[in-house]
């Protein structure tokens, strides 16, 4: 039997995409959160210290994404960099705003805490606004000649994908919210509640405004959505985006601590789903497919072996390390 | 759509970020290697002093790990960035060993690195020393791949080209050990423990000098020069014999490395001297005879080629990788020198109160780190024009982007690494300011400082505020 490599090796990146989407997800959405709570109640380090002994792990996915993009379909990769440019740079200048704040925040004094706080928060909203503005540059399409980007310098600046980058902050904000339901008490718990409540609306409404105008960015969305078998997913996804949406509002009503973080996650999913659809079987839109993208089979082979073989491990071992810190946040755990 | 200068900027780009990366990664490698001795030789010999020093260690190694991983990540995404053509060309052969560098190095990383510096109440001892093993074995195995990839636009081999332009891997075990990858991953590796080597002695020396009686300052002082002696000789034959390695391979760069321009027998060395490509000549050369020949060759008359026997277009930049190969050597010869004269104090039972030893150790602390980027920029400068040696011009490699975004994302990261590295580095100093031999327990020192009963508390308050 042949295998399709190329179509297996886009579900593997997607895969990786989905995992780094659902953990950094949550980890950016505590920063995104940050400022929206009092630095002298020792919240702060509580919310940190959720995420200090995972979020090198978290972010690992996205250098496993960008990392295999370029091994197994380097085209894409060598188009949607340059035409991503500046949101690319951008995002990574955030993650380093963020990603020092774990460790520096403890070095300082109160007093000068407080830099690093913000370094954490704005780096989080940084990042992730300019995901989210790719997202949404990647569906309006990029100008493609022969092998590489012909567009301009700002063709990811369009109102919809600062639409795309607004959702994402709140969507993310939301994960960050019901992860802190989860794994806090007391107080910060019953912010966190309502910081859930306010982004979980704000989120499905931004979904809402995205999914309507999607269909109507090109043609081609609008087949994908309303014509041939489609049509079923059409109807099934916001079906199941409304139960979602209801385990978690009934979650944080009823006082759920784990169901709200898994149905914020569940829209997420649903959400990537629908991406997926409109994608599907291109790689980079409007006319790049996956197999144009694939890298030749020698490559495509060598990796696939490891990759089979790796990431159950790493699966493995990266679930353990959730449970090895799992339950409430330490008090005393991580640096205070 | 582009002109000359923003390629010129990308490099520049590219030259700066991994030169800030670089950095890190090197105290990681070595550090995390320390670490894992430390902790086994507190689970095998049950001696407090190891399990303080593994704590004190600790939280530093967090520092400068945490500042690999973001500078990593910037890496991992510039080669689209910068060298997009490059990427879609190569990125067939480097982009799998790559991907493996991913899955094998930096998943085991940061899988483990949360219970190494976060677990200690939460898991036993041995999965503890399990996890800092991880780490290690991670760090080296990044090491391992990443050389890989270096290592094969050095020398490629393994591949052939497809009517697309794309360099398809032929046979993967020889894209993977190309000619040079072997000696360049030994070096490096010796190249990151000598670093940490001379970083730990460094901090070991600051506080010997303070006090002399200081268990912790002597075990890592005399650990770190026990490294220092003897590493660094075996890390100079590594040199020699990657340098005959790259002679074959790469024989311009070696010209350029040496500052020879003619081609002769029984060439001489070049101490010093201004290689100028312009002129053809290396100016002001402070010479002895033949000891080049002898050097490369093996030989008093072997023949060396210089720079005139390759085609001009081809040619690196002579003075930069001339220069930089020199404070390399002139470091890895400091470094022979320290390790000696620990052994004869160590000989003589002045190891600890040697005072001159003792400043000298910490003046070097650094120099680790400066010939690790002089290393670099010998390697890199002197394969160019090309970005994979002799296929592929690094003038064919650049993205699509124009002069004003690569400048404006280029002083991006200027101010950035410099802010923000530069925060990260002198937190990591402050913590090394601390004496490795009192209570390390934040909690403990602080009761201690309210109350002002201990002697140390000067230096905690500056360390600490
Ligand atoms: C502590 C660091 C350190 C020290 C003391 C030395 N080196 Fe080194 N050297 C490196 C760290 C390094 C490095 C950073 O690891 C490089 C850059 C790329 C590489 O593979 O290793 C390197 C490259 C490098 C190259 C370039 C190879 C190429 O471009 O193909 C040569 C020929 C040498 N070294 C030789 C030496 C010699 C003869 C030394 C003895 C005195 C020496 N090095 C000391
Ligand atoms: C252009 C080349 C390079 C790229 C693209 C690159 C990429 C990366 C990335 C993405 C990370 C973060 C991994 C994580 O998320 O945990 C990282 C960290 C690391 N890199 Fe690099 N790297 C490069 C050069 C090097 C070199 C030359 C070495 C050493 C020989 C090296 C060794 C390491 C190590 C040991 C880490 C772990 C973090 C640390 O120790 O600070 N890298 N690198
Ligand atoms: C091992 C991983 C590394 C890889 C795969 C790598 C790859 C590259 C690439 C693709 C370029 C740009 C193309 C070119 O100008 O030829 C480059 C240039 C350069 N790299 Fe590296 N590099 C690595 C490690 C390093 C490190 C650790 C340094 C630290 C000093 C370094 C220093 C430079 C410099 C100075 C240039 C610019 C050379 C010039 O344009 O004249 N590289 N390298």
């Amino acid at each position: 039997m042949e295998l399709d490599l190329p179509l297996i090796w886009a579900a593997i990146i997607a895969f990786a995409i989905l995992v780094y989407v659902a953990l950094d997800g949550f980890d950016l959405g505590i920063g995104i959160l940050f400022p929206l709570v009092s630095p002298r109640t020792g919240h702060r380090d509580d919310m940190m210290n959720s995420v200090a002994p995972i979020w090198d792990g978290n972010e690992t996915w996205l250098v496993m994404g960008g990392g295999g993009l370029l091994a197994v379909f380097p085209l894409a990769y060598s188009i949607v960099l340059p035409a991503l440019y500046m949101p690319i740079i951008v995002m990574l200048l955030g993650l380093i705003f963020r990603g020092v704040a774990f460790e520096f925040r403890w070095r300082v004094s109160e007093k000068n805490r407080i830099w690093w706080d913000r370094s954490f928060a704005f780096g989080s909203l940084v990042a992730t606004f300019a995901q989210g503005i790719c997202l949404g540059a990647l569906i309006e399409g990029i100008d493609v000649v022969g092998r590489s980007y012909a567009g301009g310098r700002f063709d990811w600046l369009s109102p919809f994908s600062v639409l795309t980058g607004g959702c994402l902050v709140v969507g993310y904000a939301l994960l960050g919210a019901t992860w802190l339901v989860m794994k806090t008490e007391g107080d910060l718990q019953a912010r966190a509640r309502r910081f859930a409540m306010i982004s979980g609306a704000g989120t499905l409404i931004l979904i809402g405004v995205v999914s309507l105008v999607t269909p109507f960015l090109d043609t081609e969305y609008h087949h994908r959505w309303f014509e041939g078998p489609n049509l079923i997913f059409s109807i099934l996804v916001p079906f199941l985006l409304a139960i979602c949406a209801a385990v978690l509002f009934l979650g944080l009503k009823k006082g759920h601590e784990i169901r709200p973080f898994f149905a914020a996650q569940g829209i997420f999913l649903l959400c990537y789903i629908g991406i997926g659809i409109s994608f599907y079987p291109r790689m980079v839109p409007p006319h790049l497919t996956i197999w144009d993208a694939a890298a030749p089979e020698t490559s495509l082979r060598f990796m696939i072996v490891g990759t089979v073989v790796l990431v159950p491990i790493i699966l493995a071992y990266t679930i353990h390390s959730y449970w090895v810190f799992r339950g409430k946040v330490d008090k005393d755990g991580g640096y205070h | 759509m582009f002109d000359i200068s923003a390629i010129d900027l990308a490099r520049l780009q590219f030259a700066f970020t991994v030169s800030f990366h670089i950095i890190f990664p090197a105290f990681s490698i070595g550090l995390a290697s320390y670490l894992a001795v430390l902790e086994g030789m507190w689970l095998w010999k049950k001696d407090a002093r190891y399990l303080e020093l593994f704590n004190y260690w600790k939280v530093i190694f967090a520092i400068g790990f945490a500042m690999g991983v973001v500078s990593g990540i910037v890496m991992a995404y510039q080669f689209g960035t910068n060298w997009s053509v490059f990427s879609d060309r190569a990125g067939p052969v480097i982009g799998p060993l790559m991907g493996y560098e991913v899955l094998s190095a930096f998943f085991l990383e940061a899988g483990f690195l949360g219970i190494m510096l976060f677990g200690e109440k939460r898991v036993g001892p041995k999965l503890h020393f399990f996890a800092t093993l991880m780490v290690a074995v991670g760090t080296l195995f990044s090491a391992f791949w990443i050389l890989s990839v270096n290592s094969w636009m050095q020398t490629p081999t393994g591949y052939i080209i497809s009517e697309a332009g794309q360099f398809v891997p032929d046979d993967w075990l020889a894209v993977i050990f190309n000619p040079s990858f072997p000696y360049r991953l030994v070096h490096m590796v010796l190249a990151a423990y000598l670093t940490t080597a001379f970083v730990v002695g460094a901090v070991g020396a600051y506080h010997l000098l303070h006090n002399t009686a200081d268990r912790n300052a002597r075990l890592m002082f005399s650990m770190a020069m026990w490294m220092a002696a003897l590493v660094t000789p075996v890390q100079i034959f590594a040199g020699d014999l990657h340098g005959l390695n790259t002679l074959e391979h790469q024989p311009a760069k070696v010209a350029a490395m040496e500052g020879h321009y003619e081609n002769a027998k029984g060439a001489p060395l070049i101490l010093f001297g201004i290689p100028d490509n312009e002129r053809e000549e290396t100016l002001y050369s402070i010479e002895v005879p033949r000891l080049g020949s002898l050097i490369l060759t093996h030989s008093w008359d072997g023949e060396i080629q210089g720079l005139k026997s390759f085609p001009k277009e081809d040619w690196p930049n002579a003075f930069i990788v001339f220069w930089s190969f020199r404070i390399m050597v002139g470091i890895g010869l400091i470094m022979l020198a320290i390790g000696g004269w620990s052994l004869l104090c160590r000989y003589r039972g002045r190891l600890y109160e040697d005072r001159w030893l003792a400043r000298a150790a910490v003046a070097s602390g650094p120099l680790g780190f400066v010939a690790v980027l002089c290393g670099w920029i010998t390697t890199e400068v002197g394969r160019q024009p090309w970005t994979i040696y002799g296929v592929m011009r690094t003038s064919e490699s650049a993205s699509p982007l124009n002069a004003s975004e690569v400048g404006t994302t280029l002083l991006a990261f200027i101010v950035v690494y410099f802010v923000l590295f530069g925060a990260g580095v002198y937190y990591m100093l402050r913590l090394m300011k601390k004496p490795p031999s009192v209570d390390m327990d934040d909690d403990a020192t602080d009761l201690k400082r309210a109350l002002g009963i201990t002697a140390a508390s000067a230096t905690l308050d500056a360390a600490d505020s």
